[in-house]
């Protein structure tokens, strides 16, 4: 490593979605020097083509009290996010979902998300373009949406104000380790830093195999589908008890359809296919849970890479083994929890303490490695 | 679902073959003379695409050589082994386990095609340059006016100005003649002069050209107005009265500012500037495109035998590169050939492939010099002025593209996401090449590497009650549920 101190960053994040920029952007406020470099442009993975969804109701128990903060950063992100607090229903239409939805509920409620159970008729009165197959309903107050397209566009600038340098359309090829420090090899030439955070979402384990490290991680393939915009019938956003629904009406009119029904693809590829079969159920879904979506057309539908580990607990800390390296993925409901969690890994960086845990990554190794017993570090809250 | 292709049951088969024009018929009676269980799959009721449109039951104003040809071919695709599911839209294409799917919606509902290998003969679509006014009722695209005489006998005006490039303006102007209509003016970017720099091309159909000479007489004897060398910069008015404000344009396609606009009153504007590639079903399978100006702009890659990069994929006529209706029929056979060939079911060395690839290559020659014909420079985009709507279903202005532009969208996908540009109904089809244009006068940047927007379903808009269908709750096969 013979870079001088002059050109040399104190940190290089890979990765400009939620994760990986809102990191930056705490480093940077922390009196880094920071660059981060992004293989397509900001927000084009997960952050840009998820559904938008900002839903307290389908956050796991276990990261409610990371959810509730990162949802306060969309909300005073407002207007330039797309954000809308419509409040949502999650809605049960067997006797066993209704089973699920009270258990769950009732859970999440005690964790500190404003959650309230609401009989049938109530959430009808309330929603009349719901299905009349409703058995039973949650409602939350605080839930909604932001335009997830808008993701980039917003981080780009808050990292342009920040003067934190952004290296769009840049390919970490390859990653030394050496002395002090990171080199890593880009199409516009090598970039030197003293410590490097992995915020690459679904090629975190291909960018951490970079290191040297394995990190067990899995993708799913999301679809999302958008129709035509049309009348406006719906009001808040919906789910399933499952979560295997989003649906939400969007101010252009148009309905929006996830769940995280899921398609073909692979990161290795960066493709991403709908499953003709599964965007069918997808559909069907939304449409017996809000009928009003009879005759609307579906314009487009595409998928998103989502990582995750075993245990779906975000990986947020030290990467195993790497002096100076970090790692931040595979976060469960990671469009609503991101902007606080980034913040978080960076404060780790910054040597201060988090405000809340982080989620040592060493966890996951050492349930690959040791035959399945746990690190003694591994601490997952809410467990 | 997942019976083998081989195995026989219905709605699977040896080869799908997507659009029924003169390449997609081609394959198909191609592909079933050579012993292959043959799908065909078009949108339209009956068989001969754009070309050969025409309204079933319904005979033409005068027969022309287009019906007879038409005729012949739907007469010959009825006669065939072929399962055919016209009436049917394609909504989407996926590789699954060695096997394409082909997803339609038809007038029974939602079908699945399985199929070992898959043709895809989806044709070209119409190329548009933005200039005030072009969103306006009584402004429509040279082939939406050809399908609205061939096959709704309707005209788009009593008094038409017809405008753009290439040789579709003259097609329609006497198509509007010959039902009765008034053209108004023909605007037409090409100088005079410039269909002799293909001449030597040109000459390789002189059936061909003998027949354009033919419907230019007609436009003579019509004492229509030829503004060759002009462009339609502004249509204001209604549809009662529009006036079309037609300016001189250089070679390359900027205006010339020192001689003075032509304004011309009529009651509809029909436009168009060439054909380019309908790109999307090649898209949504991941094959590979390459951008060539010459075949009209990006095309999927096909090579001699019309195979594209991933298995099973082939393409025929002007979706592999526009080279017209004359190529077009060849290349379908060769591509059935050489699916029956790559599926075992005939001798690799089989004769008579490379007369036909022969055959192809000449009537490539034509075609491709009438695509040139049909380009104009950037002048044309560099000189949209900056309030005009370019993406009309989000009704985004230049102004709003090139700001995004500036800020950093480097490629088709990057104006996508920023904007919403290409994401209403059209899909792109209406805006993405002006679209991807502005950002290469902006940024100098290739049109390879702007690229083209990734291909999604469905295909086109369809209605979501006719995709879900009838169901029964308790039956949709729901997933193990989220983590709490």
């Amino acid at each position: 490593m013979s870079a001088t101190s002059a050109n040399r960053y104190d940190l290089l994040v890979i990765g400009a979605g939620i994760m990986g920029a809102t990191a930056a952007l705490r480093a940077a406020q922390g009196g880094m020097r920071v660059i981060v470099v992004e293989r397509d442009v900001a927000g084009s993975g997960a952050s840009g083509v998820n559904a938008g969804t900002l839903s307290l109701q389908i956050k796991r128990v276990g990261l409610m009290r990371y959810a509730l903060r990162g949802y306060e950063w969309w909300r005073e992100a407002g207007e330039a996010v797309g954000f809308k607090r419509t409040g949502g229903y999650t809605l049960a239409f067997t006797a066993s979902e209704q089973a699920l939805l009270e258990e769950r509920m009732t859970k999440k409620r005690d964790a500190g998300a404003p959650i309230e159970l609401v009989s049938p008729a109530e959430a009808r009165a309330r929603e009349p373009a719901l299905s009349d197959r409703v058995v039973g309903a949650s409602y939350c107050a605080a839930d909604g949406y932001a335009d997830s397209t808008r993701t980039g566009p917003y981080l780009r600038g808050l990292l342009r104000a920040a003067n934190v340098h952004l290296h769009e359309h840049t390919l970490a090829r390859s990653i030394d380790a050496g002395g002090d420090g990171f080199r890593v090899a880009t199409p516009g030439g090598p970039i030197d830093a003293r410590r490097l955070l992995i915020a690459s979402g679904a090629w975190t384990a291909s960018v951490a195999a970079m290191l040297g490290v394995t990190l067990p991680i899995n993708v799913r393939v999301n679809t999302v589908s958008v129709t035509e915009p049309g009348p406006r019938r719906l009001h808040a956003a919906i789910g399933h008890a499952t979560g295997l629904l989003t649906l939400k009406q969007k101010a252009n009119g148009s309905y929006l359809i996830g769940g995280g029904w899921q398609g073909r693809g692979s990161p290795a590829t960066g493709r991403g296919e709908v499953d003709g079969e599964t965007l069918l159920q997808n559909l069907r879904l939304a449409r017996f849970a809000v009928p009003a979506l009879a005759h609307t057309r579906v314009l487009r539908s595409w998928t998103g890479f989502e990582a995750s580990v075993a245990d779906h607990y975000p990986l947020a800390g030290v990467l195993p083994g790497v002096p100076n390296a970090y790692v931040l993925a595979c976060v469960r409901g990671g469009y609503t929890i991101g902007p606080f969690i980034g913040p978080l890994v960076a404060d780790l960086i910054l040597g201060r303490e988090p405000e809340l845990p982080l989620f040592d990554p060493t966890r996951v190794l050492a349930v690959t490695t040791r035959d399945g017993s746990r690190a003694a570090d591994g601490r997952v809250p809410g467990k | 679902m997942s019976a083998s292709p081989h195995a026989g049951p219905a709605g699977s088969c040896d080869v799908a073959v997507l659009g029924a024009g003169p390449a997609g018929a081609a394959a198909a009676i191609e592909a079933s003379a050579l012993g292959l269980r043959v799908a065909l799959l078009d949108e339209q009721p009956i068989a001969g695409g754009q070309v050969y449109r025409a309204v079933p039951g319904i005979a033409p104003v005068r027969a022309d050589r287009d019906r007879a040809e038409g005729d012949r071919l739907r007469s010959t695709v009825a006669d065939a082994n072929i399962e055919r599911h016209f009436c049917h839209r394609v909504w989407h294409v996926e590789r699954v386990d060695d096997e394409w799917r082909v997803h339609a919606l038809g007038p029974e509902g939602p079908r699945t095609v399985h199929a070992a290998a898959l043709i895809v003969a989806t044709g070209a679509q119409e190329r548009h340059v933005p200039f005030a006014g072009w969103e306006r009722p009584g402004v429509i695209g040279l082939a939406a006016a050809t399908v609205l005489i061939k096959a709704q006998r309707i005209l788009p005006g009593r008094n038409v100005v017809v405008a753009g490039v290439g040789p579709l303006l003259l097609v329609v102007a006497k198509a509007i003649i010959e039902g009765g209509g008034r053209v108004a003016a023909i605007v037409d970017a090409n100088a005079r002069g410039d269909w002799f720099a293909h001449a030597r091309d040109l000459v390789s159909r002189p059936d061909l050209v003998a027949r354009g000479i033919g419907w230019i007489r007609t436009m003579r004897s019509h004492g229509v107005p030829m503004l060759h060398g002009h462009i339609l910069r502004t249509v204001d008015g209604d549809t009662r009265s529009l006036r079309a404000v037609a300016a001189p344009i250089g070679r390359d396609g900027h205006p010339h500012a020192e001689v003075a606009s032509t304004e011309l009153l009529c009651d509809a504007v029909c436009c168009g500037f060439g054909l380019m590639p309908a790109t999307d079903v090649t898209r949504l399978a991941g094959a590979a495109h390459a951008f060539d100006p010459a075949r009209g702009g990006w095309h999927v890659i096909v090579d001699a035998d019309q195979r594209c990069d991933l298995p099973g994929l082939y393409a025929a006529g002007d979706g592999a590169g526009v080279t017209g209706a004359a190529a077009a029929p060849l290349q379908g056979r060769i591509a059935a050939s050489a699916v029956a060939r790559d599926l075992g079911r005939m001798d690799a060395n089989a004769r008579g492939a490379r007369g036909k690839k022969r055959g192809s290559v000449r009537a490539a020659r034509f075609g491709t010099a009438m695509t040139q014909l049909a380009s104009v420079g950037d002048g044309a985009i560099a000189s949209i002025p900056a309030d005009v709507i370019v993406c009309q279903c989000e009704r985004l202005s230049r102004r709003v593209l090139d700001g995004a532009i500036d800020d950093g969208c480097a490629t088709i996908n990057d104006l996508k996401s920023a904007t919403r540009c290409g994401m209403g109904p059209c899909g792109g089809r209406l805006c993405e090449d002006t679209a991807a244009r502005l950002i290469a006068i902006r940024t100098g940047r290739t049109r390879t590497d702007i690229g083209q927007a990734t291909g999604r379903p469905p295909l086109r808009p369809v209605d979501l009650d006719a995709l879900a269908g009838t169901f029964d709750y308790d039956a949709l096969p729901m997933p193990v549920p989220s983590p709490l």
